[in-house]
Order: C-alpha cells, then sequence, then structure tokens
C-alpha cells in the first residue's frame, strides 16, 4: 500500500484526532471542582471576641486557619524584626491570620502560648508569633489567606487591598 | 535466553520482543474477510463502539454516583446533571447507548439467523454471541436500578419476585436476592457491584471469547458460501486483488466499518442532543417511593418481548414459558435440522419462519408496553402462542428443506 | 449498492414501526389527551366536570364572577381593602389551617383577573376544591375572606388594585416562590415551603450546625401540617419538567382536577405570563442543561458528519480496484 493511497486514511485519522481532543477536553471539565465547591469556599469570620495569646482554630476550604490576636509585647516584637507588614490591623489591634498548615510538608504545627512560637511536631519546624519561620525545615512563614476586612471581621476568600499589598510585597504566596 | 540482534528501527525492536509484525499478520492484514458482504457485517464493530462509549461514559458517572438509597437520585440527577462540567452528555450518552445497543445486538443477532452464520462450525460465535446478550440484559437490568427513581424501585421490585418461582413461594431466595424485605440500600449496593464490575468484566471476556470464535471457521458472507481462504489469500497477495474472494480486515475492511460507523454516530449523537425520552423514560424522574406503585409500569423496550411472553399466562405456566423464552436462542443452532448455509430467502419455509418470528416478537413487544387490558392481552396471548408454535416448527420445516 | 440501500430500508422500516408502537402508540393508550382551556377561568372545565348536585351552584358562582369582572375597579378603595389581606399575606406569615399564606407581590401580574375575582368570592369555588368541603366552603383556610370582602364593588377595587400596584416585573423564581412554593419545593433551586434555604455555618469544634437544625426543624414541622391539610405532602418539584410533558404540566396546572380527578391542589390561576415564568422556572431547574445540549448539539453532529464523509473517500480509495 503506497502512501499516496492511504492519504485518506492519514486525512480521517487526523479529524478523528481533532475529535478526540474535543472528548479530552470534556473529560478534563468532568474533573473541575464542582460550582458547590467554588461557592463554598468563603467563610466569614468575626474577630471582636478574639483573646491575647489564645490561638483559635477556624476552617476555610477545608483547611485550619489560625488566628492569634497580638498582646502588646508581641507588637513590640514585630516592629523590632519588621514584620508588622504580615499581620491584619483593624481598629487599634493587630491578628496574625494563616494557613495552618507547615510550608514545609503540610502538617499543623502546635502553639506554645508561653514560648510564644509555633512547634511542628513533624520535622521540628518553628515560628514566631507573627508565622514567620524561626528554624528550619519550612522554606517560608506560613502562608496568608486571600482575605477582606469587613469592620470587625474578615472574610477569607475574597481579596481585598490589604492582601493585595501583601501578595506585591512578597509577604505570601497565593493559596 | 534467545538470540537477539541489533534492531535498526523501534518496529524491529519491538517485533524482536514480542512479535508485532506476527500479530499485525494475524489480527489485521492477513486476518481474511470474504468481499461478499453488505453494511450488516458491520454491526459487530458498531456494538464494541457503542460499547466503548457506554465504558468511557460510565467512567466519568461513577465519579460523581452515590450508590446510596438517600444519595443515589440526586447525585444523578442534580449533581451530575447540574454541576459537573459535561456531566449531562455522559449522562445522556449512557441512556441512550444503553437503549440503543439493543437495537443494534437485535440487528445483529437476526442478521445472523438471516445469513445461517450460526451453522456449521460457527454454533460456538452463536452461543457466545447468545451469551453476550444475556450479560448485556444482567448490565442493562442492573444499571437501571442505579438512579433509584421509581421504576428502578419497582422494576427491581418485579423482577426479583419472579424468582419467588410461583408456586414454589421460595421467598427466602427472593430475600437473598435482595438482602432485604423489599429492595433497599443492600439491594442497590449489590446491583452497583454487579453493573460497575462484575458484568463489565465478564462481558469483555466473553467479547474476547466471542472475537476467538470467530478466527477459525472465518466470517460468513452474503451467500453463505463456503469459501477457499488460503487460495484467496493466496491470489490477494499476488495482487490479484478483483480475483480475490477476501479482503484484509485493516485497511480495507475497517474502512467500510468505519463508514458505516460514521452514518451510525451522526443517529446516535442525534438522539443523545435532541430525542432521548425513549431512553429515559418520565416515570423514573420521580424518586422511588416505596407506598406508591405507578400508574403504569413497564421494562425497558428490548425487554418487552419477553415480558409479554409471561404476563397472559397464569403464574406458573408464565415463568415457565419465559424460563424457555430466555434459553430457546441458544439452541438455534441445534434445533435448525437443515445442511443450507444461505441466506434465508432462498430457504423456502425458513424464509417464512425468519420474517413470521421478526414480527412476532415486535408485536409482543407492542404488547408487552400496553396496558394488559381488552383487546391488548388478547393479541398478546396469540403472540406469545405463536412465539412457542414457531420454535416448535424450526426442527420439523428445517428438517423438510431441499439441499441446495 | 443498490442491494445495500434496500437493506438499509427494511431495517430503518422495522426500526421506526418498533419505534411508533413503543413510543407515540402506547403512550396515546396509556395516557387519554386531555384539553386545556387556554388559560380561561369562567368555569366551563369545573361545570362540566362537576356532579349532578353541584352543577347548579358552580354555573350561577361563575356568571356571579362574570358579573363582578364587568365592574370598574378603583384601586384607590382597593388598596383600603387590600390592608385585611396583608393582614395574613405578609413577610411574617405564619401556618393557617394548614398552608402558609403566600406573597401577593406579583400577584396582578402572574394571575388572571377573573380568577383572582372568584377566588376573593370564594375560595374553594374558584380553586375548584370545593369538593373537600362537604360541610360548607367557609372551611377553606381562606374561607374567611367571603366576610371581609364580600360585595362585588370591593371585589372589583381589590382586584384593580392588584392589577395595579402589584404588577412589576417578576422573575421565573419570583413566581413559582409565590403560585407554587408555600406547598411544593424544590431543593434543587434551594427552596423550602419555608423560602430559601439559608446559609448556616457548623460549629468548628463539634461539627453541629444548630441554626441549619432548627430551621430543618421548622420546614419539617410545616411540611407535617401540609401533609395533615392535603392528605399527603405535595411533591417537590426540582425535576417535574422531565418528569411529566409539557402538555400535561399546563393541564394540570391550569386545572389539576382534569388530570387527576379528586386531588387536593387547588387551581392556581394563573395567566399567560404567570404560566410562562413558573414553566421557565421549573425548566431551570429541572433542565438545567438544556442551553448547554442546544449549543454542542450542531458541532457535534457537524464533526461527524465530516467524519463520515472522510470515513466514505477512506473506504472508496481502499475498494476502488477490487470489484
Amino acid at each position: 500500500m503506497s502512501n499516496r493511497r492511504d492519504f485518506m486514511g492519514m486525512a480521517l485519522g487526523g479529524f478523528t484526532a481533532l475529535g478526540g481532543i474535543g472528548a479530552l477536553y470534556a473529560m478534563k471539565r468532568t474533573w473541575d471542582p464542582l460550582p458547590s465547591v467554588k461557592a463554598a469556599g468563603f467563610t466569614t469570620i468575626d474577630l471582636k471576641d478574639a483573646q491575647e495569646n489564645v490561638l483559635v482554630t477556624e476552617k476555610w476550604r477545608g483547611k485550619p486557619i489560625f488566628i492569634l490576636k497580638q498582646s502588646k509585647e508581641m507588637v513590640e516584637k514585630a516592629k523590632k524584626s519588621d514584620e508588622l507588614k504580615r499581620l491584619i490591623k483593624i481598629g487599634d489591634e493587630y491578628y496574625m491570620v494563616a494557613v495552618g498548615l507547615c510550608t514545609h510538608l503540610g502538617c499543623i504545627p502546635g502553639y506554645d502560648s508561653g514560648k510564644q512560637s509555633f512547634l511542628c511536631a513533624c520535622h521540628g519546624g518553628q515560628y514566631d508569633s507573627t508565622a514567620m519561620v524561626t528554624k528550619a525545615p519550612p522554606p517560608r512563614g506560613l502562608d496568608i489567606p486571600p482575605f477582606r476586612i469587613d469592620g470587625t471581621k474578615i472574610v477569607l476568600g475574597e481579596e481585598g487591598p490589604e492582601y493585595k499589598k501583601m501578595l506585591a510585597d512578597g509577604i505570601t504566596m497565593k493559596v | 535466553m534467545a538470540h537477539f540482534e541489533k534492531a535498526n528501527s523501534i518496529n524491529e525492536w519491538l517485533d524482536q520482543r514480542i512479535g508485532i509484525n506476527t500479530i499485525k499478520r494475524v489480527m489485521q492484514t492477513e486476518y481474511w474477510i470474504p468481499k461478499n458482504i453488505n453494511f450488516l457485517w458491520a454491526m459487530g464493530m458498531v456494538l464494541a463502539a457503542t460499547f466503548g462509549l457506554l465504558l468511557v461514559s460510565g467512567i466519568f458517572l461513577l465519579m460523581y454516583y452515590q450508590p446510596n438509597t438517600e444519595l443515589a437520585f440526586d447525585s444523578v440527577n442534580y449533581t451530575i446533571m447540574t454541576e459537573v462540567g459535561y456531566g449531562w452528555l455522559w449522562r445522556h450518552i449512557h441512556g441512550v447507548g444503553a437503549s440503543v445497543v439493543f437495537l443494534v445486538i437485535y440487528i445483529h443477532m437476526f442478521t445472523g439467523i438471516y445469513y445461517g452464520s450460526y451453522k456449521r462450525g460457527r454454533e460456538l460465535i452463536w452461543i457466545s454471541g447468545m451469551l453476550l446478550f444475556v450479560l448485556f440484559s444482567a448490565e442493562a437490568f442492573s444499571g437501571y436500578m442505579l438512579p433509584w427513581g421509581q421504576m428502578s424501585y419497582w422494576a427491581g421490585m418485579v423482577i426479583t419476585n419472579l424468582f419467588s418461582g410461583g408456586s414454589l413461594h421460595a421467598d427466602g431466595l427472593v430475600e437473598w436476592i435482595r438482602g432485604d424485605y423489599v429492595p433497599g440500600q443492600a439491594f442497590l449496593g449489590r446491583f452497583f457491584m454487579l453493573h460497575v464490575l462484575l458484568m463489565p468484566l465478564a462481558i469483555i471476556g466473553a467479547i474476547v471469547f466471542h472475537f476467538g470464535t470467530l478466527r477459525i471457521p472465518h466470517v460468513n458472507n452474503q451467500d453463505g458460501e463456503e469459501i477457499d481462504f488460503e487460495e484467496s489469500a493466496r491470489l490477494w497477495k499476488e495482487g490479484k486483488r478483483a480475483e480475490s474472494k477476501v479482503i484484509p480486515f485493516s485497511p480495507v475492511f475497517l474502512s467500510k466499518d468505519v463508514f458505516v460507523m460514521g452514518v451510525y454516530f451522526i443517529l446516535f449523537f442525534y438522539l443523545v442532543f435532541y430525542h432521548f425520552e425513549f431512553a429515559m423514560d418520565p416515570v423514573n424522574f420521580d424518586p422511588a417511593d416505596g407506598l406508591k406503585t405507578p400508574t403504569h409500569i413497564y421494562p425497558e423496550w428490548y425487554f418487552l418481548w419477553s415480558y409479554e411472553i409471561l404476563r397472559p399466562f397464569p403464574t406458573d405456566p408464565g415463568l415457565v414459558a419465559f424460563g424457555i423464552a430466555q434459553v430457546i436462542f441458544f439452541l438455534l443452532p441445534f434445533l435448525d435440522r437443515s445442511p443450507n448455509v444461505a441466506p434465508a430467502s432462498r430457504r423456502g419455509l425458513f424464509n417464512f419462519w425468519f420474517w413470521a418470528l421478526l414480527i412476532d416478537m415486535i408485536v409482543l413487544t407492542f404488547m408487552g408496553k400496553l396496558p394488559p387490558e381488552g383487546i391488548w392481552s388478547t393479541i398478546g396471548l396469540v403472540a406469545a402462542i405463536t412465539f412457542f408454535v414457531l420454535w416448535i416448527a424450526l426442527p420439523i420445516i428445517t428438517k423438510l428443506e431441499k439441499k441446495l | 449498492m443498490n442491494k445495500e440501500l434496500k437493506i438499509l430500508g427494511v431495517v430503518a422500516a422495522f426500526t421506526l414501526i418498533l419505534y411508533w408502537g413503543v413510543e407515540p402508540f402506547a403512550h396515546s393508550q396509556m395516557h387519554k389527551h386531555v384539553e386545556g382551556h387556554g388559560l380561561v377561568y369562567d368555569g366551563t372545565a369545573d361545570i362540566e366536570e362537576a356532579s349532578k348536585d353541584k352543577k347548579e351552584a358552580k354555573k350561577k358562582f361563575w356568571a356571579e364572577v362574570k358579573e363582578i369582572a364587568k365592574l370598574k375597579g378603583d384601586p384607590v378603595a382597593g388598596e383600603a381593602t387590600y390592608a385585611m389581606c396583608a393582614g395574613c399575606h405578609n413577610e411574617n406569615a405564619t401556618n393557617m389551617g394548614g398552608v402558609t399564606p403566600p406573597s401577593l407581590e406579583h400577584a396582578g401580574a402572574i394571575y388572571d383577573k377573573n380568577f383572582l375575582i372568584a377566588l376573593i368570592k370564594d375560595p374553594a369555588m374558584a380553586t375548584n376544591v370545593d369538593h373537600k368541603y362537604p360541610n360548607g366552603t367557609d372551611a377553606h383556610p381562606m374561607g374567611s375572606v367571603k366576610g371581609m370582602v364580600n360585595t362585588p364593588q370591593d371585589i372589583a377595587n381589590v382586584v384593580a388594585y392588584l392589577k395595579a400596584k402589584k404588577a412589576g416585573e417578576v422573575t421565573p423564581k419570583e413566581a413559582f416562590k409565590e403560585a407554587c412554593s408555600r406547598c411544593h419545593a424544590n431543593r434543587y433551586g434551594k427552596l423550602t415551603q419555608l423560602g430559601e434555604i439559608p446559609k448556616t455555618k457548623p460549629n468548628i469544634k463539634t461539627g453541629q450546625d444548630i441554626e441549619k437544625i432548627e430551621y430543618d426543624k421548622k420546614v419539617a414541622i410545616e411540611q407535617n401540617a401540609l401533609a395533615d391539610y392535603l392528605g399527603k405532602l405535595p411533591p417537590d418539584l426540582s425535576i417535574i419538567y422531565r418528569a411529566r410533558s409539557e402538555h400535561f404540566l399546563e393541564t394540570f396546572i391550569e386545572n389539576p382536577q382534569s388530570q387527576l380527578p379528586g386531588t387536593a391542589m387547588p387551581r392556581t390561576g394563573l395567566n399567560h405570563e404567570g404560566m410562562e415564568k413558573v414553566m421557565a422556572y421549573l425548566e431551570e431547574t429541572g433542565d438545567p442543561s438544556a442551553p448547554a445540549r442546544a449549543l454542542a448539539g450542531p458541532w457535534v453532529l457537524g464533526f461527524f458528519l465530516i467524519f463520515t464523509i472522510l470515513a466514505y473517500l477512506w473506504k472508496q480509495s481502499q475498494w476502488r480496484d477490487l470489484h
């Protein structure tokens, strides 16, 4: 069978492949997260009853979220080590809000309110009270989720101007 | 270890290790098919393609279907139909495919009966094909349970009740099949297992066996002629293609197959997008309710002829008749006593027998759908009796057939 | 070639005959055709279906409705009278006698004028469920309206008010909520008999969602009251669009008794706009992939058309010198 004769066969094969690509696209879309999953990706948290140095854990998109209201000395410490920009300011109060998953391999670090630091039991990584990394192996501080400030509340999942600035300054990566 | 030379191409490298060139010759370029065929010979590949569509669409449905009586209905009709990207497409393909596959199975079956493709060396092709019919029927029935609509529930109730055996009152058996007193979670779970794993594996095995039984006898032809495949193959390989009575499966037979499949897909997808109610009955869009039987329950169209053989007789004779009707087709190669392998048009009374059977099964199908009242039940009874008369007559008719 | 076309013809003929018998023919035998009345509410159907002893009363009733319809209604006077209706038909409506009074926010837009007149005059007669009240239609949950708005002019005024002030733009969802959802939930549309399902958050420590539990309890109590009043819980209409034909739904909504004699479902009195909007909402929740199907269909069919043409050309090239 000469190649010339099988030109039609090749044309058919090529055209069929196009259809195959269409089918693969439909299959890919079937794997996409469902609209109800994406819509559930917004959580509103009211910070007004938070207490200083008491870790609060919330849930957003299935992940734990750490909220730590900063005490006066924590704020002073943060100012000195230029870490104030990691915190969220609401009124006169400062809060650390971060995804409670170690940036090394994803375990949940534990908080020691005495030492005012986080320790990850899996491989010994440590973070300070602004969730900045202080001991390896984590490569960076805890990630900060997208947020928008609404009075004393924050809406996780929406991107407010404060969050956009944190992204631009390289304080966190997109979660 | 066998001796291996350096290969000069990827093809040669593979051929040295797994013999792909031999495989190619045996399964494709030197698998000889008679030239004297028509488009009905493509129905086998059309079935394989439809089964493929059912498998693929089934895989994506499986990602989101919940086999739980509380969640099943909405997992299909809300999650898959509304939320999942192209979920509606897989569901429509799967539903329409499940119905159309039986149309093609019946065309394929009756083609075989018409041309005598079940005789003289081809008995196992026929029997393995009938086995596939039974397996597909089980697959279709188990699949229909899954959306857990009104029809799913009540079809499940009625069909499992058949196993009580009428006067035998084998209620224990019925409960064992259901795993419960009525169709419920246990019932749904086991039919899910059958539909998604066991039946598909059995079907794939049976398809391989079906192809295997074809290889030695070779495919039949429109005249039932006994072809000397060695001779024709030789002619073909010598380049005398017009004189040869055969063609290679690939690419020549395949090219005709693919064209027929193209026409088929246009019709198939027309149904998928624009005309699917026949395959997705409205009654099954009511969630299952064990306390309310729908006014009209009926099986899917492809089971109606069988259903109508059950209905017109009293319970026990009806069950016996139904049982016989399920297996009688298997016996065709042995009930046909004539030596002729030829199209029915040349076989005298057998031709009459063929068309009578076809029309009788269509009448049974109609009556199976209609409410069993008045003139419909009378016609149904006559058609059911005719069915058995035809099968009893077959050995007599064919014994008297003149040798061609 | 001719032979193959003949064979194709035979196969196609038998297939089409099979389809005809199993689908259109069988369904015509199973479901007798019911005629609609073009959404005209003048009692024709009611009088026709009524038992002998009820026919006279119905003729009289609908004749009186016709008379009231001829009156010129004053919307300003009607607004004052409407205050009595708003006593039950308001945002804080509670269950009265089995059902919670629906909102009338768009009543002027979606309901027929004659029906509204009839409804205020005698709710049970207007909705064709008077056979459920053998001891008199005052027992209907809305029966008390007969004492509150009873002169023909009063009725004409209120209806004029509704048509003037409660007849703004209405969305399909609003039409469904007002005309249907006090009895029929629509879970795919996130609607219960008490309205939209609120978004709630579970307690993160326990996973318990008290707000949801309390809402579900309220819905359950409402559903029990409805089922007691009507005899059974009206079905969820999420996917009714695929469970019944459009013709069935329209004739059923226009006059439930015509399709299910003896049913407890009252006539809703929808006019053409109301029917259109309600059907649009039912299609939204019951057949949401319809637009996507319409979009993708031509492309897929077009693809296979070209595929078949190319396949035919390939087949020709393969078979050319074989005959």
